[in-house]
């Protein structure tokens, strides 16, 4: 039980990467649509940067630069040129997936270097809990750290409440003297990083190495958890874990007898499931039912972030 | 007339940079930039047999792009258009499968069967926006993965191929329901088809008071529902026309290319055809040189990893680098023209 629980955490780390930095970007009010290439291109140049400089290190530098560098575009494309976000963030996705097929080519199959395994001593000795959490490796306790420090950065300071406030009425916040472009620019980039962190976990921890289309459809997936947990860090990580959840079952399930059939279709089953329940929590059903419990209201329902995908400017 | 000409001017900037771009991108991997366009040119265009392959691979592209302007004209990001191709492929699949009559019928009906799978996925869409409020994008998304679920399902297991279940595909369809060829590969009704399409969209958009009405429910719901059109008929109309279009790609694709369903049926055409439509400004009239000029792209770098062991990747790499490029000097040059003359409204 333990030892599945912490397979399903690591599973779910470079999720949570992906997740909080684009649940920051939206937030601030800009869509990164970009997030399947970007993971894809970012996992690309962290493992091939790791096996050329032999530093995990310099990889997951590497690998941040990378989403970054696309994020800033995205925020470039839509503040400056005032173009629709869906738009360059899509064409982002197709094209930075190519180029990471294109330019990674020769590190298919090459075994390389990873994350080392380092379990945390004393923590990792409490019953249960240092099995679940503390007996992995820096990539997921930094997964750890980020989710914690996107909840307590939004909801405890004074910054985070101007970001929610750049997202939610930026012409308040600017008559405010807060600079909401400014700001947009610096939490798209930020996001951008974070989900760079998440292709290099994928190709440095996750699935050890290289091939094409590696990390296929995790973005999109990662783009639906964060519509599906509100835009609140702790519901979003509940959807990163409930998928991992069922990744790790659909692994399971594969060298079932009576499922021997069917098993290649195990591994799209998380897509679909997820989805679905995305789709259920969606329905406007559910949001009537949010509105008769109010008890319920927040843990079931919330609203995007009202100034998202909007130009900001002034007047 | 200024901005048409602002437009062009845009257009072969874009196009310059892509091509350097993409010279860079040969350089570095040690390749020659010229040879390696000349492989792409000879690939695609240099004979009879290529020229087919590249019309053959046209044909879903264009269809799935013709749909995509009418769903792009009511304000709809359909990103399920992918699933939307492969549902028509899987229903053109069952009828050249199970169906036995005279190829000419068997052919129509799986055609239309096509048109149908397509529609309902596309209509299923719709309705999850318009009356459960979810948005298109991530419907559209979910009914992609469940498509692609239901293809992989049918190859590995009740359609699998006599003895062994395996990923590439089922066994090919009967002959009699194989769209008829020129030669070895070139299909006229395929062609004839995304002609017609294609057309079609083009004087639905500019000639109708349907297309007319559309584009107002795209450019702004609200104002069109108080002059009285149900913007709800309208977006669902749109997803049907969008996602029937598609499917007839992923029927010609089925019975007329791959002549088996395999897991990769939908080609990849869906997402393709968005960037075709993107490059196209939205208009029909550009969907077809752009979607052939894609197509020499592709088709050819199959060539690339042929011929200099390059991956066939580098086609990709080039469409998105063009449409990048021109959205962004697009958006570059109306800028430009804002702040010349800061009053003109953006039309």
């Amino acid at each position: 039980m333990d030892s599945t629980l912490a397979t399903i955490v690591a599973a779910a780390a470079p999720l949570i990467y992906a997740t909080m930095g684009e649940t920051i970007a939206e937030k601030a009010g800009v869509i990164n649509l970009s997030l399947d290439g970007s993971i894809m291109l970012s996992a690309m140049a962290g493992f091939s940067i790791t096996y050329v400089t032999g530093s995990v290190i310099v990889g997951f530098l590497a690998a941040t630069a990378v989403s970054a560098i696309i994020a800033a575009l995205i925020a470039f494309a839509s503040i400056e040129l005032k173009l629709n976000q869906i738009a360059v963030g899509f064409v982002l996705t197709l094209l930075a997936a190519k180029l990471s097929s294109f330019l990674g080519t020769a590190y298919v199959g090459v075994k390389g270097t990873h994350v080392p395994h380092l379990a945390i001593p004393l923590l990792e000795d409490i019953p249960f809990f240092g099995t679940v959490l503390f007996d992995h490796n820096l990539s997921v306790y930094g997964s750890f750290v980020v989710l914690i420090g996107v909840y307590l950065f939004l909801y405890r300071t004074r910054r985070g409440l101007e970001l929610q406030g750049i997202g939610e009425r930026p012409e308040a916040a600017f008559a405010r003297g807060i600079p909401v472009n400014k700001l947009r620019y610096l939490y798209t980039v930020i996001g951008g990083a974070l989900v760079g962190l998440a292709g290099a976990a994928y190709s440095l921890d996750v699935k050890f190495g290289w091939r094409e289309n590696l990390t296929l459809n995790f973005g999109w997936i990662a783009l639906a958890i964060v519509i599906f947990g509100g835009w609140h860090p702790m519901r979003v990580a509940f959807g990163c874990y409930l998928f991992g959840a069922l990744q790790v079952v659909a692994l399971k399930l594969q060298p079932v007898e009576a499922l021997q059939g069917v098993s290649q279709i195990l591994p799209i089953m998380p897509f679909v499931l997820m989805i679905f329940t995305l789709l259920i929590v969606y329905l406007d059903w559910f949001k009537r039912f949010g509105d008769r419990h109010p008890a319920w209201r927040g843990l079931l329902t919330s609203d995007p972030p009202a100034g998202i995908g909007k130009v900001f400017e002034r007047e | 007339m200024r901005a048409a000409w602002a437009k062009a001017g845009s257009k072969s900037i874009a196009i310059v940079l892509a091509l350097l771009f993409t010279a860079l991108l040969l350089l570095a991997s040690g390749a020659s930039p010229i040879e390696s366009f000349r492989l792409i040119w000879q690939g695609s265009v240099g004979d009879g047999a290529k020229l087919a392959d590249t019309l053959m691979a046209w044909v879903p592209l264009v269809l799935a792009a013709s749909g995509l302007v009418v769903t792009f004209a009511a304000g709809l990001w359909n990103i399920g258009v992918e699933g939307q191709v492969v549902m028509g492929a899987i229903a053109a699949a069952f009828v050249a499968r199970e169906f036995h009559a005279a190829p000419a019928l068997i052919i129509t009906v799986a055609l239309a069967a096509g048109v149908i799978g397509g529609l309902l996925w596309g209509l299923l869409a719709g309705m999850l926006r318009v009356f459960g409020k979810v948005n298109e994008i991530f419907g559209g998304l979910g009914l992609d993965f469940v498509a692609t679920g239901m293809v992989v399902y049918l190859v590995i297991g009740p359609w699998k191929r006599a003895g062994i279940a395996s990923t590439s595909g089922t066994d090919p369809f009967p002959r009699e329901a194989w769209l008829p060829t020129i030669g070895d590969k070139l299909s006229p009704i395929a062609v004839i088809l995304a002609v017609l399409a294609v057309v079609g969209v083009y004087f639905l958009m500019r000639g109708t008071f349907f297309g007319l009405r559309l584009k107002a429910v795209g450019a702004n719901a609200a104002s069109a529902h108080i002059i009285g059109l149900s913007t709800r008929r309208y977006l669902l109309t749109a997803m049907a026309i969008g996602g029937g279009l598609a499917g007839l790609g992923g029927a010609v694709q089925a019975i007329g290319f791959q002549h088996k369903l395999v897991p990769a049926i939908s080609g990849g055409y869906g997402f393709l055809g968005i960037l075709v439509v993107l490059l196209a400004g939205y208009r029909a009239a550009l969907i077809a040189p752009i979607a052939f000029f894609f197509m020499m792209i592709s088709v050819g770098s199959t060539q690339l990893s042929l011929r200099l062991g390059l991956n066939s990747s580098l086609g990709g790499v080039v469409q998105g680098t063009l449409v990048l490029l021109t959205v962004l000097v697009g958006g570059w040059q109306a800028q430009r023209a804002r702040r010349r003359e800061p009053t003109e409204v953006e039309s």
